[in-house]
């Protein structure tokens, strides 16, 4: 078939060009520049000492391990706020409503990002919604600063990754079948034991690929950390930012790059393993 | 298939005539190029002006990806041209013959050729200048007059700053250093740059954030969130025009001053539109639009005759001769500093 193989290559063309120059090109690059470096005399020369640095030097291991700790602190938030509403969502909600609540949580997804953590930034900051709201109740009778701490950060991290854990358990739980919950219950189980093992076992994939997703999100963000983190939310990411930026050391900040990818995929695979699981599964 | 062939021959067409009109592609900070001036640079000479906003990591940081293309004119500050242009090689040499003369302060001009010069050849012409100094609500921080007031526990919590390069520097002159001194003596610049993170990481409790974006610093102070805080001194005279209690203030030690600069990116496509955009700004009449606009000086001889009198009038309130014979000016940055300072940003952000 001649033909159709054309008509496939000529559709695939700009597909490939576009991952080959813009996207591997590149990140070959990278991976070049991350093993380059001065050495004492300022020749540019081949060294694993930018990979060295990272080890060797706490500020920058310290931070990437506090970036991961965070990270999954918000996956494991959100998984547990977003298992009820999943569940409301395909079992109990009528259809005409289902349609309706996800339009709810995509909404706020057709901003940006920014204009997102902003938002929370009026209702949070000391002369912000919330305050005013609570000392004209008369619950408190200074402003409280809500901003510009870990709690901060993280529920807005938690509150930008909402939706990319609801939507995949939603999906896996509209396949659960109700009559194997009412049978349970029909035979005696309590609340918690069916959770335990019919609505979790069967939400598994799921759930990996929703925490997957958000665990990614949450370690690669930018923005939140540093918009609502203050002033001690040094994120892994701002650090890279910081060497190609503010120190002009690329090949620091390119083997910083490739530590982060090489370090949240060893986390994931770690992950998969101890709940026993393959990304495979995961994926299909 | 013929019909796809001869729509993307029309388009292509199409395209090539929207390339043909002549474009300025100007690299620049937020609001060095105001709408009004575009629109009569675009009706005198039919060149259209494209704006990229950024700041000076990032200019630098763009230039190098591409090694000096992309844009036509550029506008670093006059201390970060020479060890970029040593060691990237991002601009190209500025013809003086080609910039009217007329339109620049003598001494500022002859101040930003010295400070670029690289290999016998200079990069840059001065566009505007200003300062950091501090920026004070009086009403609730009267005393406020140094630099050291932003680690001083009485405004506990009440404090804000850049965690960037001048805000190290402004610390060095705080604990009595001079660090442009140690400019030329990395040892020494790196052991007070190590006194400078401890004081930072100590006085961590006493600031509130550390201000990211000049609009958000604006917001925090003009809502009473912030008493003390290290801005330039046009965000203080902004604040100046809603709220008269809070004003610039130049530290005892001095304010520091930064002068930004136009340079031609190394493979600039359209030079001599950049040269027409240089003359065409820093006419007075122009340049004076600019500083009442955006509250900043420029190198205009005769812009202040076409400043607002309420802008003209913060230059005279906020720099008496005595402040202005006290600043300290920022000579070129050598090339391995930065990288050093850069460490020691990281530490500060990440203690605890």
């Amino acid at each position: 078939m001649p033909r159709s193989r054309l008509v496939f290559w000529l559709f695939f063309a700009p597909v490939l060009l576009w991952l080959l120059l813009l996207i591997v090109l590149p990140h070959l690059d990278l991976l070049t520049m991350s093993f380059r470096g001065e050495n004492d005399y300022g020749e540019m020369g081949w060294t694993l000492q930018n990979y060295r640095n990272f080890f060797t030097e706490p500020v920058y291991w310290l931070t990437f391990v506090r970036t991961a700790l965070y990270a999954l602190i918000t996956t494991f938030i959100t998984f547990l706020l977003a298992m009820p509403v999943a569940f409301y969502i395909s079992k109990l909600a009528r259809s005409r409503v289902r349609g309706a609540l996800m339009i709810l949580l995509l909404l706020p997804f057709w901003v940006s990002e920014l204009v997102r953590v902003y938002g929370w930034m009026i209702l949070l900051r000391e002369s912000g919604v919330l305050n005013f709201v609570m000392l004209k109740l008369g619950l408190i009778d200074k402003p409280v600063e809500m901003l510009y701490n870990d709690a901060a950060m993280i529920m807005g991290l938690v509150y930008t990754s909402m939706l990319f854990m609801i939507v995949p358990l939603v999906s896996v739980m509209e396949s659960l079948d109700d009559s194997l919950i009412e049978a349970a219950h029909d035979l005696g189980a309590g609340k918690i034991a069916i959770w335990r093992t019919i609505i979790l076992p069967h939400c598994k994939p799921g759930i990996t690929s929703g925490a997957i997703v958000v665990f990614m999100l949450a370690l690669g963000n930018y923005l939140t950390p540093n918009l609502m983190g203050g002033k001690n939310s040094l994120w892994f990411t701002e650090q890279i930012y910081n060497q190609f930026i503010a120190s002009f050391n690329w090949n620091q900040g390119s083997a910083f790059g490739f530590l982060l990818l090489a370090l949240s995929s060893l986390i994931i695979w770690a992950g998969l393993k101890l709940t026993g699981q393959r990304l495979g599964e995961v994926a299909s | 298939m013929k019909k796809v062939l001869v729509f993307v021959l029309m388009a292509m067409f199409a395209l090539a005539g929207t390339a043909r009109a002549e474009t300025l592609k100007l690299l620049t900070w937020k609001g060095y190029a105001p709408q009004q001036v575009i629109d009569a640079f675009e009706k005198e000479t039919g060149i259209k002006v494209e704006v990229t906003f950024s700041n000076n990591e990032e200019m630098i940081a763009k230039l190098r990806a591409t090694r000096g293309a992309g844009f036509d004119l550029a506008q670093p500050s006059q201390d970060r041209i020479s060890s970029v242009q040593e060691k990237y090689n991002l601009y190209q040499p500025m013809d003086y013959a080609k910039i009217d003369a007329k339109l620049f302060i003598p001494s500022m001009l002859d101040a930003v050729k010295k400070n670029t010069l690289v290999g016998g050849k200079s990069y840059a012409a001065p566009f505007c200048w200003g300062t950091s100094g501090l920026v004070v609500n009086s009403d609730k921080a009267a005393g406020a007059d140094s630099w050291k007031a932003l680690i001083d526990p009485t405004y506990k919590g009440r404090v804000s700053y850049r965690l960037k390069r001048p805000t190290l520097i402004a610390m060095g002159f705080a604990l009595g250093y001079d660090p442009f001194a140690l400019y030329k003596d990395p040892k020494a610049y790196k052991e007070m740059l190590d006194k400078i993170a401890d004081t930072l990481i100590a006085a961590k409790p006493i600031v509130k954030n550390y201000w990211a974006n000049g609009d958000s610093l604006i917001e925090s102070m003009r809502s009473g969130e912030v008493f003390v805080a290290m801005a330039w001194d046009a965000g203080g005279w902004k604040l100046n025009a809603d709220n008269k209690a809070i004003d610039f203030k130049a530290p005892k030690e001095g304010a520091l001053g930064w002068i930004d600069t136009f340079a031609i990116p190394a493979k600039a496509e359209n030079v001599a539109a950049a040269y027409k955009w240089i003359n065409f700004i820093m006419k007075p009449e122009n340049a004076g639009y600019f500083s009442s606009q955006e509250k900043c000086a420029t190198a205009s001889p005769d812009a202040l005759k076409y400043t607002d009198k309420a802008v003209a009038a913060n230059f005279a309130r906020s720099f008496p001769q005595a402040t202005i014979d006290n600043i300290k000016w920022y000579p070129p940055v050598p090339a391995q500093l930065e990288s050093m300072e850069g460490k020691v940003l990281d530490k500060i952000k990440a203690a605890e």
